[in-house]
Formats: C-alpha cells, sequence, structure tokens
C-alpha cells in the first residue's frame, strides 16, 4: 500500500477539518486543564485571583490558537519550520541582552500582555526542524557521520544558549528531544549507544577521580554536584524543598484532606507554589486518588498522540507527533519525579497545571501541530 | 503540496522505534505511580504527623542598631538585652483569654493590654506582637513555666537601646523610640522591618539623622513550630546585616564636664577644634535623660519637661537663635577695615551716645569711652564706635562678612534642623517685616542685635575662623564603620591677614589686658593664653517705665526678660587649638556670667583633664578648687562606661 493509491481529495477540507480533528485529544487537554485551574484557585486560598483567572484566559486564547493552527494543512507548517527554529534562536539570543531576570536566571521577555520564555518555544522548534530536515534527506542517509553531524548541532546550538542563562533542565529537556527525533528518524543506533557509553563513562572518570591525584574537578564543585544529586545533604537549602514537599504528599494520603483542606501547601513555605510544585497540592488534597488521576490523564494524551504517530503516513508528521509527545512526556514525568524526589530540583513546570504563561502557549501551539496533522493526513477513499 | 510518503522499511523502522519509546515512556509513567504509592499509602502516616505537628514561619531577624561611640572610643549608645513577651495572634485562638491568662503571671498595666490588642487588630496574624517588654527574669521563666496554658505567648530576648551617659549626650544623640504610624507614612516604600509593632528607630537628633544607616538589614529565619506555636527549631537563617558603628568627634569627658558646669541654667556651648572643625562638645541645658523615651516616658514626667521656662528639650547649641551682642562686632570690624573704611589706627570719639537720623543712640557706658581706636573699641566693647562704622559700611557688606565666618548660615553636622540664624538685609526686611530698611537698623545690626541672630554652634565656627583664618568647617562624625570620614585641609578665608591680625590682638586685649571687658577671666599661664569677645545683648529695651521705676540692672528683672549673656574665645593665642562659645539665656553680663564659664571649658579642653589651679589668678585659686571637686561628684565616672576595643 504506497503513497501513491491515496487520493488528495480524500483530505478533509473547509470546517469539516474539524470533525476529523482528534476529539480525544481536545477533551483530555481540556480535562487536565481544568485539574489546573482548580489547584490554582485553591493555593489562592479560595481565589480565582491572581493565578486561576488569568490562567483560564490564557487558556481559552490557546485553545483557539490550537484550533487555527489545526486548520492549516501541515505542508504548511512544514515549511515553516526552519523559520520557526531561526526565530525561536534569535530570541534566546536576545533574551542575553533584553530579557528579564527571574529567580537568577536571565529567561523571558516581557511582551507586555505575557512573559515569552524563548527556551519553552525552543522545544517545539527544535521538534519542528529536526522533523522537517529528516524528512527532505533521502532515507539512505539518515546513518551517515555527516548528516547525523548537522542535526547535533542544531539540538546544541540552543542546548548550550539555554544552559548559558542558566537553565539546566530546559537545556537538558531540549537534548532529549531532539535525541528522541533522531532515534525515531532511524539514525543508527551505535551512535546512541556510543553518546551514552562516553557519558557513563566521563561521569564515572569523574567520581573515580575524587580524592585522587588527579582528581578532574574542585572539591565544591564535588560538593555542589552532591547536593544536587541528593538534597538532603543540604537540609536547609534545596532539602528543605523536597522535605516539605514530601511531607505535603504524604500526608494527603489516599483520599487527601479535601479540596482546600491542604495545611502544608497552605503555609507559603514552597516558593513556587503556584508554578513548579503546584503537584504537591493536588497530592495533599485529593490524595493518591487525585495524583494517579492525573497522571492517568497525561498517559491516555500520551498514548492517543503516539497512536496518532502510528497513523500518520509520512516522515514530518510521524516525527513531529512523536517528537512533541515526548516534549509533553518529559514535562509531567521530570516535574513529578523532581516533586516526589526521584530527581533533583529543575525548573520544569507541570504542564497545562502550572501557571505560567509560556509553556501553555507553547505546549498548545504543539497540540495544534498534532492535530493539524492528524487532520491533513491522507485518508483512503471510502 | 503533499508530503513525502513513507516507504515501506522507514515505516517499519519508525513504527518499531516509536513502540520502544512508548513502551519506555508507559514504563516511567509506571514508576511514577509506584513512588506515588510509596509515599501517599505507605508511608502517609508517618508524613501526616510530620505536617501536622510541625508548621513552618518566617519570622525577620532585628539587625542589631549601630553603636555611637565618642572619639576616644567610650560608648554614647549601645544595645542591651531587654526580655519581652510576645504574641503571635494566629497561634493565641482566643487572645482574650490568653492575656487574661498571662496578666495574671506578669504585672501588665491597663494601658499595656489596650495597646497590644490594638495592634493584634492592626499587624498581620502571623508576626509576634510584643505584649510587655522589660519584663524581668522571674517573668520570663514564671511564662516559660505555664506555656501550655498559653498559647502564642512567648518570652522573647531582644536588644534595647540604652545610653550609658543619659543627658550628658541627649542633645546630641537623641534617642530611640517606637515605629509610629507617622514615620511609616513618611517614607515611600518603608523598610520590613518598620512593619515589626514597636520596632525601635531614631526619634530625634543623630539617632533619627543617621537612622538608615545605624539601623542595618534585616534577616529572616525559617523556624519549625509546633502546635502552639513554640520554636522547636531554625531551619535557615538569612543574615541581615547589622547597623554601622560610628564614632564621633566629640569628648565624653569634656561634653560631661560642660554638662555639669553649665548646672541648671538654661545655656549651651559649643567647643571646637580650631585647626579639624572637629566638635569637640556641644552642649545643652538643662537636658534630661533620654533613656526614659526609650522606655516610653510618662506622660506626667513629659508635661514637665514641655512646661518648663528653660526649655529642656531644646538643643539650644543648634536650634536656638540669639542676638549675638557684641560678639559680633569684630563681623563689623573686618568689614570696615576689608573695605577700607578704617584702619586699625583710626580713631572715633565715643560721648556716650551717637545722634543717627535724629535719634540718640546709647553706648553701654554712659559717660562714654572718650577717643576710640579699633584695639580700644574690641577691648572696651564701645558701641558708638560700631554705630559710626555701621553708617559708612552698610547693611550689605556687614552680612557678606558675617556668612563668611559662619553666620546666618546652616553648617548640616548631622544632628537635627539646625537654626540658620538670620543676617538682616533690605531685601529680608521688606519681605518679611513689610517695612523700609533704616540707618538705624544698620547701627543696630552692627553691634549684633536688632535683628541679627545666631546660634551658638555658629558663633563657635566664627570664633575658629577668626582664630586661624581658614574656612573651618564644623563636623560631627569622626568614622562610620571603621572608615574615617574624609579629612581635607581648610582652605584660607578670602580675608586680609592684616586685618585678621589686628581683630585677634584686639580679642587677646579683650582677656589679657586690665581695661578688657573679661580681664577677670584670664588665664596665667602663658603656654593657655586665650583670646575672646564678651557680649550681652538685650531681650527686651528697658522700657521708659522701667527707668521710671528704677529697674535698670537686670537683677530686677524677670528672668525671661534679663540679657543673654555670651562668650566667645580661642587659645592658645599662639596657636589655636580650641574654640568655644558660650551662651548664657537671660544670664546677665556677658563679662560676669559667660566668660568664666568659657575659660573653665578651655582649660578643661586643652588640659584634657581638671586643669591645674596653677593656671587661674592667684585670688580665684580657692574657689576654683572648690568648684573642681563640687563638679566632680556631679559627672558620671567613665572608667565604668563600656569602651570599644577599636
Amino acid at each position: 500500500m504506497s503513497y501513491l493509491e491515496y487520493r488528495v481529495t480524500s483530505i478533509p477540507s473547509g470546517f469539516r477539518k474539524i470533525l476529523y480533528m482528534n476529539w480525544a485529544i481536545v477533551i483530555l487537554i481540556i480535562s487536565i486543564s481544568t485539574v489546573g485551574f482548580l489547584m490554582l484557585y485553591s493555593v489562592a486560598g479560595g481565589s480565582f485571583k491572581p493565578w486561576a483567572e488569568p490562567q483560564i484566559k490564557r487558556f481559552l486564547l490557546s485553545l483557539g490558537m490550537m484550533f487555527l493552527i489545526a486548520m492549516v494543512p501541515i505542508w504548511f507548517w512544514r515549511n515553516m519550520s526552519f523559520l520557526a527554529y531561526f526565530i525561536a534562536l534569535v530570541l534566546l539570543i536576545l533574551v542575553g541582552f533584553i530579557g528579564s531576570k527571574g529567580m537568577g536566571a536571565q529567561r523571558w521577555i516581557d511582551l507586555g500582555i505575557m512573559k515569552l520564555q524563548p527556551s519553552e518555544l525552543a522545544k517545539v522548534a527544535i521538534v519542528m526542524v529536526l522533523a522537517a530536515y529528516y524528512d527532505m534527506l533521502p532515507a539512505q542517509k539518515t546513518s551517515r557521520p555527516l548528516w547525523v553531524l548537522l542535526p547535533v548541532t542544531i539540538i546544541l546550538v540552543p542546548t548550550f544558549i539555554v544552559l548559558q542563562q542558566p537553565d539546566l533542565g530546559t537545556s537538558l529537556l531540549l537534548l532529549m528531544t531532539g535525541g528522541t527525533v533522531m532515534f525515531l528518524a532511524g539514525v543508527h543506533w551505535a551512535y546512541f549507544a556510543s553518546v551514552i557509553a562516553s557519558g557513563i563513562g566521563i561521569i564515572t572518570a569523574v567520581f573515580q577521580s575524587r580524592g585522587t591525584t588527579w582528581q578532574l574537578l574542585n572539591d565544591y564543585q564535588y560538593r555542589r554536584i552532591d547536593t544536587f544529586i541528593d538534597p538532603s545533604k543540604d537540609p536547609l537549602g534545596a532539602g528543605y524543598h523536597i522535605t516539605q514537599s514530601k511531607i505535603a504528599l504524604g500526608s494527603g494520603s489516599f483520599s487527601g484532606r479535601g479540596f482546600m483542606q491542604g495545611t502544608q501547601s497552605r503555609l507559603n513555605f514552597l516558593p513556587e507554589k503556584h508554578t513548579d510544585f503546584i503537584f504537591t497540592t493536588l497530592a495533599e488534597e485529593f490524595g493518591f486518588i487525585g495524583g494517579i488521576s492525573l497522571l492517568v490523564l497525561y498517559v491516555l494524551l500520551l498514548i492517543f498522540c503516539l497512536w496518532s504517530a502510528l497513523q500518520a503516513k509520512d516522515r514530518y508528521s510521524s516525527l513531529l507527533i512523536s517528537g512533541t509527545a515526548m516534549t509533553f512526556f518529559l514535562f509531567f514525568a521530570v516535574n513529578m519525579s523532581m516533586v516526589m524526589g526521584l530527581l533533583p530540583v529543575v525548573g520544569v513546570p507541570l504542564p497545562l497545571v502550572s501557571w505560567g504563561g509560556s509553556a501553555m502557549l507553547v505546549l498548545m501551539a504543539g497540540f495544534g501541530l498534532i492535530q493539524s496533522a492528524h487532520v491533513h493526513r491522507p485518508r483512503t477513499a471510502k | 503540496m503533499a508530503l513525502e510518503p513513507h516507504s515501506t522499511r522507514n515505516w517499519k523502522r519508525l513504527t518499531r522505534r516509536s513502540l520502544v519509546l512508548g513502551s519506555l515512556q508507559l514504563s516511567f509513567a509506571g514508576v511514577l505511580a509506584l513512588r506515588m504509592k510509596h509515599l501517599q499509602i505507605e508511608q502517609a502516616d508517618q508524613f501526616r504527623l510530620l505536617a501536622d505537628e510541625n508548621r513552618i514561619n518566617i519570622r525577620l531577624v532585628p539587625p542589631k542598631r549601630g553603636e555611637i561611640y565618642d572619639r576616644n572610643g567610650i560608648i554614647l549608645a549601645e544595645n542591651e538585652p531587654s526580655y519581652r513577651i510576645t504574641l503571635v495572634k494566629e497561634d493565641a485562638g482566643d487572645v482574650k483569654t490568653v492575656l487574661e491568662n498571662l496578666s495574671k503571671l506578669v504585672p501588665i498595666s491597663r494601658e499595656e493590654l489596650e495597646r497590644t490588642v490594638s495592634e493584634l487588630n492592626r499587624s498581620a496574624s502571623f508576626l509576634p506582637v510584643t505584649v510587655t517588654d522589660r519584663v524581668t527574669w522571674d517573668d520570663v521563666s514564671r511564662v516559660a513555666i505555664n506555656t501550655p496554658a498559653l498559647p502564642g505567648i512567648t518570652p522573647e530576648v531582644g536588644l534595647s537601646r540604652r545610653y550609658p551617659l543619659s543627658e550628658n549626650f541627649t542633645h546630641l544623640i537623641g534617642y530611640v523610640g517606637p515605629v509610629s504610624s507617622h514615620d511609616l507614612e513618611k517614607r515611600q516604600s518603608p523598610d520590613p522591618l518598620l512593619k515589626i509593632p514597636r520596632f525601635q528607630v531614631g526619634k530625634s537628633r543623630i539617632e533619627s539623622h543617621l537612622e538608615e544607616r545605624l539601623r542595618g538589614r534585616a534577616g529572616a529565619k525559617h523556624v519549625e513550630v509546633n502546635a502552639v506555636g513554640r520554636v522547636m527549631r531554625e531551619l535557615d537563617r538569612q543574615e541581615g546585616a547589622a547597623g554601622e558603628n560610628f564614632k564621633l568627634t566629640v569628648d565624653a569627658d569634656l561634653q560631661c564636664y560642660i554638662q555639669a558646669r553649665l548646672g541648671e541654667d538654661s545655656a549651651s556651648a559649643v567647643v571646637m577644634d580650631c585647626q579639624s572643625g572637629d566638635i569637640l562638645a556641644m552642649t545643652s541645658s538643662p537636658s534630661f535623660d533620654p533613656n526614659k523615651f526609650v522606655r516610653g516616658i510618662s506622660y506626667s514626667d513629659y508635661d514637665a519637661l514641655l512646661e518648663d521656662k528653660r526649655k529642656p528639650l531644646v538643643s539650644k547649641a543648634i536650634q536656638g537663635a540669639y542676638p549675638p551682642g557684641s560678639t559680633f562686632k569684630m563681623i563689623t570690624a573686618i568689614a570696615g577695615l576689608e573695605n577700607g573704611f578704617i584702619t586699625p589706627s583710626s580713631t572715633v570719639f565715643c560721648p556716650g551716645h551717637l545722634e543717627i537720623s535724629g535719634k540718640k543712640k546709647y553706648c553701654w557706658k554712659r559717660g562714654g569711652h572718650g577717643k576710640v581706636d579699633l584695639a580700644k573699641s574690641i577691648r572696651e566693647s564701645c558701641d558708638v564706635f560700631y554705630y559710626d562704622l555701621a553708617l559708612k559700611v552698610g547693611i550689605k557688606k556687614i552680612a557678606e562678612v558675617a556668612r563668611k565666618f559662619g553666620l546666618g548660615v546652616r553648617h548640616k553636622v548631622g544632628v537635627t534642623v539646625e537654626a540658620e540664624g538670620l543676617i538682616p538685609s533690605q531685601e529680608w526686611k521688606k519681605r518679611v517685616r513689610d517695612a523700609d530698611w533704616v540707618i538705624g537698623d544698620t547701627a543696630n545690626a552692627a553691634i549684633g542685635q536688632g535683628d541679627v541672630l545666631t546660634s551658638p554652634l555658629q558663633l563657635a565656627v566664627m570664633s575658629a575662623r577668626l582664630a586661624t583664618g581658614k574656612d573651618i568647617i564644623p563636623k560631627l562624625v569622626k568614622s562610620a564603620e571603621g572608615t574615617l570620614e574624609t579629612k581635607e585641609v581648610a582652605p584660607d578665608l578670602d580675608v586680609d591677614p592684616a586685618s585678621l591680625q589686628a581683630l585677634q590682638q584686639a580679642m587677646f586685649q579683650v582677656i589679657n589686658d586690665r581695661n578688657g571687658t573679661a580681664y577677670k577671666s584670664r588665664i596665667i599661664q602663658k603656654d593657655y593664653r586665650m583670646a575672646g569677645k564678651t557680649g550681652t545683648s538685650q531681650v527686651f529695651t528697658i522700657t521708659e517705665a522701667e527707668r521710671l521705676s528704677g529697674i535698670t540692672s537686670n537683677k530686677d528683672r524677670e528672668w525671661n526678660r534679663r540679657d543673654h549673656a555670651l562668650f566667645v574665645c580661642y587659645a592658645p593665642v599662639n596657636n589655636p587649638k580650641v574654640a568655644v562659645s558660650v551662651v548664657v539665656e537671660h544670664g546677665g553680663g556677658g563679662s560676669k556670667v559667660a566668660a568664666p564659664i568659657g575659660r573653665d571649658i578651655i582649660l578643661q579642653a586643652l588640659y584634657g583633664k581638671d586643669p591645674d589651679p596653677e593656671a587661674y589668678p592667684v585670688k580665684d585659686r580657692k574657689a576654683i578648687q572648690l568648684r573642681q571637686k563640687e563638679l566632680r561628684k556631679l559627672r558620671p565616672n567613665l572608667k565604668n562606661i563600656r569602651k570599644t576595643r577599636a
């Protein structure tokens, strides 16, 4: 069954496109965001201000944008991919000069109506540009060293800029998303194996050298790594948040303390209670049931995206959908691991739930692209 | 244009890899679910216990207020630990019952209770409010034992301001007091510290003027508190910064001596280092105990201070403005010399009065001085000489010289709003009095009467500048945090040295010539001899009625109608080191009242201790020794006052 057997006329057109959208994904997005509104309402002490109300407005705006993106044929977006990457890069460089500082890092540009984080934009832009790259590249060249080096550069440039901000979390996310797209595109597994092996090798060397004559890092750098990996070694600094976060989660127990009844999260012990640590409030107030429900919603959304990726008939769409889904997965997996003390604290928000404009806007744009690919994929004429 | 389709081989590989990736993602989601179960179900009881027992609060840590020392490191304002009892509303629950229980253990006045309740209503519920402070250790321990019955109540140890030299430095250092809503309104974005109820801020003088630098920066600490609000442990602490410590130019020993010497008179004196401009002492009397204000002064005490006619609340040395009287004559003389109207040898005949536009203006000596030259005019303080000179020079040039010598200008030494004084001018009179300047006004101004007003600080600056011929700027802060304030060599004044020398010579005669007005206050020891000028300024003109009823001398008049006694001087004459100004309000004659005080101060400053009686004329020595003994009893023993290591 080759592509030639499809007829372009079988692609829906006009308002019929809306019917062909993946409605399961839309419904899941709305449900997850609603959980977010409830939590923001609760952390504000039972008030729509200052977080829930603007978040709802932003969500409606992004939802509209998602529909608009979905209506535009996917090949248009493919042609825009390089431009998107270029814009993201320019903004990333620009933010270094005119950006505002937040929590010690230079991250966002104030647009007046919202604060834009170019690093968030880069997440989707990288997926787009790599998908377009592999769409253009003849399949047999995929694993040739020179053609591997080019996408690696495409990934490393923004990663490096983000690292300078400094935002370790986002740069790791960019690296992993890019790597995923390359993996799916069919780059030979030996490349990945060698990268992983050398990474492990370097890390082992660094730690093995500790205390010996050929020690690779300074003592204070080791200590910093120690507290990064195990925050409990620094109970007054990084470990403090994690301990409090765990107490909040644990005290939620099976069924939770009830909506707006959480004590732990009401004590202002976390500076990020409405952003990165919002999951603690959910887990405290709705307990294990609440936490696992949100996880199930996320997993369902992921599964629908992956399913859509498998249905796509062209390379660009497949890679774009899987890559975006990976971004989404990394968001919630890293955030939840961090809150539950499985990973060190890096600033990654809970997707669609945490307060924040850029992440939501970019994620919804990503979902718009997924929908566009979904709508415009060739269908067998009936 | 549609997109390039997959080749079958590629499509298969992509599907395969997608499935691998998908299953990896799902397994990780499984790990997350397991972790959630572990935390929320298996360890739930443990965490819930932690959550219920422990709550985390943020407390501001007030910084240590900067200390103030004298030039030798003797402490003038320090912080001492004091115990207070605080209440946190959100922990107390039923505030009324808690306060009731507390008042059974610790004596709390009705006033304090009312104030506490109103402060509790005003401030955030998690902020501790001081119920009562300066409680004894016994009270503190009683409260500590009964903590279970007193939720939200914590005995705390804090720092409270203390002024060990009490009334001796009130007019310089000022005092602190609890921050008021008025203080907060004055500031645009107040320091969070100021929102702590009853936080102590500088209320007057240096404490107020250097408030921002003395206060320091707040720290914050996270504390874990249990269900009744008791602090269980400190989790972390952001260190604040203590306020800056200041070293002043004043000499505590000299200041205390002068305060004792002035006694209960309504008087003030300023001592300056002639060369550097350092203010060595600046006293106003009567004074009061600033520690009373820190604790909260009672209404009756405060009313007593307010109603005292000698005005103890006013720092007269800087805030007082007096007609300088004859001490102003040097200014008029220099104006005459500089503008060529007279020479040191030109003479005027003084018959005891001078007729100016049909009105007789009298010299203080009714019989007249006879033939008067410059030296004699200063030495014997002839008024007619200056009436005559004034008519030639005019007010404009006199005012110019006055400002050059530091009169009628604010010196901004940084204590409080200084009295600017007043050097009148034609425009000023037009504007304020709405009257034309008449020639008689100039004559009055020339002898420091009429509208001329100066502060004791300005007079001290004047005599320092007369002594050195340099543009000496008074200053009060020697160093902040050990770093010296900039020290500049004073430039020369734009005055002919010959004129200055003539005046210095004349001022020397005032004290050391047999005919000098202050001959009785001379210093015998050659190395310490001084130069100066007395002044007696009229507060009220003696009315015709008074004259008729025979009241002409000061003694017969009511206290507040008597003349001010003034004296300015510097010493040693060959190498001036200190300049002094003394003003005794309604004290009577300058030569009789102010000059002896000036001499005592100069000698005390030059000796650095009680002077040798040898310095005084023989017949005074006995009385001086007696007085020294008496004053020693009145002064605090500085050996008992803490000194800084630096």
